[in-house]
């Protein structure tokens, strides 16, 4: 399998390389994408990997939105390619207003490492397809601000149109109605608080994350062959 | 000319604060009783280059709206001196 | 020059020491030099109690590619294969001001491992707080905790374990040490500043008058009331500068641009300029005015000592300059140009047109005072290794066993723990918990081992026997998760060095130290001394924290501390000493006693014991050995664990002895039923003593005679921490 994955680097992010070897184990074609440039070299999917962009300064997530590679993953996932935002990435796209709501400080009011349990709430996504509806999947959180926020209304019309992609079994942060993972409408978006490319190899306690991963492989490459 | 702009940025009204939270529950321990609404923000303090009180308030506003605060979850005040 | 006589006193120099200074000059010095002296001859800075004593120490060994005198040692874990590994402590500033002193530790260290060249790769942070009754100690917990992760957890370097100890000699001096684990990615670099013509580039954030004189101030002199007012040399740590220094430097050091390269730590930049020089035999001109600053008004001694973070000086050929500009433009940090190599031996700093320092950077370096501090073996230790030991029965081993394991010595550090980013890079194959962490190294099939140890009470009650107990712990974790020991480095942390007792336990503690490290065949790569950890005339247990590497071979299976199935055996290995329960956890827990002595060692059972589960890397399903607490609180973390209980056989005599006692050189492991005899027999060939006590399974912890369900030890073993830190904080 193959398919060709853009991993953003912001100053400060930390785990593009944790990604680039995830997606590489996986038979992709990594390369790093500086924020700094204005075009996407020719990629399937583009990730917004996590850390800390410009310190998380101000606000996670908030300055790395006017990075001016931004433009260009906008165009990407506007002519449908996938885009993924992971934990730090989800902030960036939650600041960009690439998906709706915000994240807020997590409840317990102190930075998370575990392992959490996740619900497939849609298993008919890009980012999904390789999981079945309900199937329950062990991926590491690590985060201080993964407490997600949206309005009430918001929240009806995501659920109504299957948006809400995973949700905690057991809410380690306070987000609200569990959730961890969503859409945008179109489908190629995708922003997530836990980390899957931390869960890609037995040695490291779970393979779950390739779900994900490869789900995206798999719509790619499927799309490529069409 | 130069007018020194202070932003409050707090989260909205209806979001939960724990930090706001954190801190009222420990207040009665020390002794202060008959506290409420304790809420935390920050402040951004910026010396803004403009041609009057009014257009240094736009500019500001404009930076709340773009940047300084999430609209989402935060509001924000701007308070100019000249 | 303007001179400056009796301010040496404020700097911390003595008349004696302001006389040494004047004659290496010929003539008094100006305040600006004065200044410079006064933090490289601190204590913290040059050893100058400590360094007769540190040259005892075994340092040499074929796996040892560089020993102590650089930012951090180097060794060679597999062929081709070299990673850094050094250890810092950052006591006094955590004190004073717990968030950012632990969090500019953690920049600190990461800073020593990548002047060598190295990509930080693993953190692990031993800590020793006083006890959590005391409001203080939960906000310094509170606040270093925090301090790390924050700090960590954004330059993104898993913090892979460490040690969590409460004690109330802490209580007004915690210890906050830090090591770092670095693998070598592309080339070994050094801090010499060969070729004069070359030029020093300061990378890094602007210089302020944050932490001016904490060497000398904060580390190198006792607390008292007062100690408040010092804040200001409180350095403030920003992570995200450090995050982009570290991948510039990387990019650079790749890029083989860099002559030589050290990091900005105590001392500011009164230290690379002098000992890099001093090291290659040149000089260096310093144009202080091109220091990036952050403040107007700084006067140049404030710019040459002022210990601002997250900066680096790097010597680079005049051709290769713009290269440098370059790439920390594209990382967004700033890089000036700031002095010149030259053919003297001089460190000259210039200002404002104005020569404002000239001295011989040997003396700055090299030549600062050598104390031989007056040692003497105190009364005291007699007396306390004569009383009671506190190993009487409880009166219900039960009772003792659950007061035992909710200590926040033993119980779960998860509370801890779960605020680091402990599985960033990929590698963590053992995170926090375990015996050792495994860390697999970035792009490679490599894993080593690492860990920290550090026995206070032990070294309380013997500092020879403590050091020698650290040693042997240390090596014998690294050996639980299946990896030969390699290389040592450490923290020791001490009281007062003018006081004889003190330097007394100190000499014990390095001669311990060093026959240890000898018999195990374990260097010592370097490390760090922390004297003046005493206020009020009340030092702490002497506490020298061992960090121990090994490396474990290719194709060797995982293994942990859990219970991994039902039905296996478990198998004691080495000798239970019923009168191991001096300093226990115990002793301290049940009977509120620390006195006696602490567990005797015999070094070359260690060394057998240690041979054995190496050996035993095909066979053994877990490893896991007894220390605090004894086997009583090994056991139950096995199966805590590992989700599964245990059934031990019957015992004679006194049951509490046997489960609490802490004596070393044991381990136990659980194999396949098929496999016992093998591992019997294996030790039996390496002549360590093995006894089948129990076997897995189940759902209670069957100590002979006394059932405890698993579900009430897996309870209390969680929560006991979080219980006595959030009961107390409300």
């Amino acid at each position: 399998m193959s398919g060709r994955v853009g991993i953003v680097v912001f100053p400060g992010s930390n785990c593009e390389r944790d990604c680039e070897k995830a997606f590489r184990d996986l038979g992709a074609e990594p390369v790093m994408v500086w924020h700094g440039d204005r075009v996407l070299p020719d990629v399937d999917i583009v990730v917004l990997p996590g850390g800390f962009a410009h310190g998380d300064y101000l606000r996670t997530g908030a300055l790395a939105r006017f990075s001016p590679i931004m433009s260009a993953v906008r165009s990407h996932s506007g002519s449908g390619g996938l885009t993924i935002g992971i934990c730090n990435g989800f902030q960036i796209l939650c600041e960009a207003g690439m998906l709706p709501g915000a994240l807020r400080k997590n409840t317990g009011l102190k930075f998370m490492c575990r392992t959490t349990r996740l619900r497939v709430a849609n298993a008919e996504t890009a980012f999904t397809s390789r999981a079945d509806e309900g199937q329950v999947l062990r991926i590491p959180i690590n985060h201080f601000e993964g407490n997600w926020y949206c309005s009430e209304d918001t929240l009806v019309s995501l659920q109504a149109k299957g948006q809400i992609v995973l949700t905690y079994l057991e809410n380690p942060n306070g987000s609200f109605a569990d959730v961890a993972g969503i859409v945008n409408e179109d489908g190629t978006v995708f922003g997530l608080m836990p980390h899957p490319e931390r869960a890609c190899e037995e040695l490291l306690g779970s393979e779950d994350g390739a779900v994900i991963l490869g789900s995206m492989l798999d719509h790619v490459t499927k799309r490529v062959a069409v | 000319m130069a007018f020194l702009a202070s932003v409050n940025v707090m989260l909205k009204e209806g979001i939960a604060d724990p930090q706001g939270q954190t801190i009222e529950r420990a207040l009665p321990a020390l002794g202060f009783s008959g506290v409420e609404e304790v809420r935390v923000g920050k402040r951004i303090r910026l010396l803004v280059d403009a041609s009057d009180e009014h257009d240094a308030r736009r500019q500001v506003e404009d930076m709340c709206e773009r940047l300084l605060a999430n609209p989402v979850i935060e509001s924000y005040e701007v308070i100019v001196e000249s | 020059m303007t001179t400056a006589t009796s301010l040496h006193r404020d700097l911390g120099l003595t008349d004696d020491e302001f006389q040494q200074i004047c004659d290496h000059l010929g003539r008094e010095p100006s305040y600006t030099e004065l200044a410079m002296f006064s933090v490289m001859w601190s204590e913290h800075c040059s050893y100058k109690s400590s360094r007769g004593h540190l040259k005892t120490l075994p340092t040499e060994g074929p796996h040892i590619l560089v020993g102590p005198g650089e930012g951090a040692g180097i060794i060679e874990v597999a062929p081709g294969v070299a990673v850094a590994w050094k250890a810092e402590s950052h006591n006094h500033p955590s004190f004073v001001e717990p968030f950012n002193g632990a969090a500019t530790g953690v920049g600190g260290i990461v800073r020593d491992i990548l002047s060598m060249g190295a990509r930080p790769i693993a953190l692990m942070d031993p800590l020793r707080f006083g006890t959590l009754d005391d409001a203080r100690t939960r906000y310094l917990v509170d606040g270093v905790v925090h301090g790390i992760s924050s700090y960590g957890n954004s330059i993104g370097v898993p913090t892979v374990g460490g040690e969590a100890i409460f004690e109330e000699c802490y209580a007004e001096n915690p210890l906050v040490n830090v090591a770092c684990l670095g693998v070598i990615e592309d080339r070994l670099m050094h801090g010499r500043a060969e070729g004069p013509g070359n030029v020093a580039i300061l990378i890094g954030s602007s210089t302020g008058r944050d932490g001016i004189g904490g060497a000398s101030v904060l580390a190198s002199a006792e607390f008292d009331e007062t100690s408040a007012e010092k804040r200001p040399s409180v350095q403030v740590g920003d992570p995200f500068a450090e995050k982009l220094l570290i991948e510039a430097c990387l990019e650079l050091i790749a890029r083989g641009v860099f002559v030589a390269l050290q990091d900005l730590g105590a001392g500011g930049i009164s230290c690379p300029t002098s000992e890099m020089t001093s090291k290659a035999n040149t000089g260096m001109r310093v144009d202080i005015d091109r220091v990036h600053r952050r403040e107007p008004g700084m006067e140049p001694f404030e710019v040459m000592i002022s210990e601002s973070q997250e900066r680096m000086l790097a010597v680079v050929e005049p051709a290769r300059v713009d290269e440098v500009l370059d790439v920390c433009r594209k990382w967004e940090i700033e890089a000036n140009v700031v002095g010149e190599v030259t053919p003297s031996d001089r460190v000259e700093v210039v200002s404002d047109g104005e020569v404002v320092a000239d001295v011989p950077a040997d003396a700055l370096a090299e030549e600062g005072p050598v104390y031989e501090r007056h040692l003497e073996r105190p009364g005291w230790i007699d007396r306390l290794q004569m009383e009671d030991p506190g190993d009487a029965a409880p009166d219900r081993l039960e009772d003792a066993f659950f007061a035992v394991l909710s200590s926040p010595n033993i119980a779960s550090k998860r509370w801890i723990w779960e605020q680091y980013d402990h599985m960033i890079f990929l590698g963590t194959l053992q995170g926090p918990g375990g015996d050792a962490a495994v860390i697999r190294l970035p792009n490679s099939d490599v894993r080593v081992a690492i860990t920290t140890d550090g026995p206070g009470r032990y070294c309380y009650l013997d500092p020879y026997e403590g050091a020698r107990l650290a040693v042997a712990e240390s090596a014998r974790n690294v050996a639980c998760v299946g990896a030969r020991p390699l290389a040592v480095t450490n923290c020791l942390n001490f009281g007062n060095p003018e006081k004889p007792d003190v330097m007394w336990q100190f000499a014990e503690v390095i001669r311990g130290m060093g026959d240890a490290c000898r018999s195990l065949v374990t260097p010592v790569t370097g490390g760090n001394v922390s004297f003046y950890n005493e206020t009020k005339g009340r030092a702490i247990y002497p506490t020298p924290v061992i960090g121990m590497l090994g490396s474990i071979p290719e194709g060797v299976p995982a293994r942990g501390l859990a219970f991994v199935s039902d039905n296996e055996p478990i198998v004691l290995l080495g000798r239970t000493d019923d009168n191991d329960l001096g300093g226990s956890e115990f002793a301290k827990t049940v009977h509120g006693v620390v006195a006696g002595r602490p567990p005797r060692l015999d070094i070359e059972a260690e060394a057998r014991l240690i041979d054995l589960l190496v050996e035993l890397r095909d066979l053994a399903s877990s490893a896991h050995d007894p220390s605090a607490g004894g086997l009583a609180v090994a056991l139950a973390e096995a199966a805590v664990v590992g989700g599964r209980g245990f059934k031990l056989g019957p015992r004679n005599g006194e049951l509490h002895r046997w489960l609490f006692s802490e004596s070393p050189s044991r381990a136990l492991v659980t194999c396949r039923p098929d496999d016992v005899e093998e591992v019997l027999e294996r030790a039996d060939r390496n002549g360590v003593p093995a006894e089948v006590i129990g076997t897995t399974g189940g759902d209670v912890l069957g100590f002979a005679g006394c059932d405890i369900p698993l579900t009430s030890v897996t309870e209390v073993y969680e929560g006991a921490l979080v219980e006595t830190l959030s009961s107390s904080i409300d």
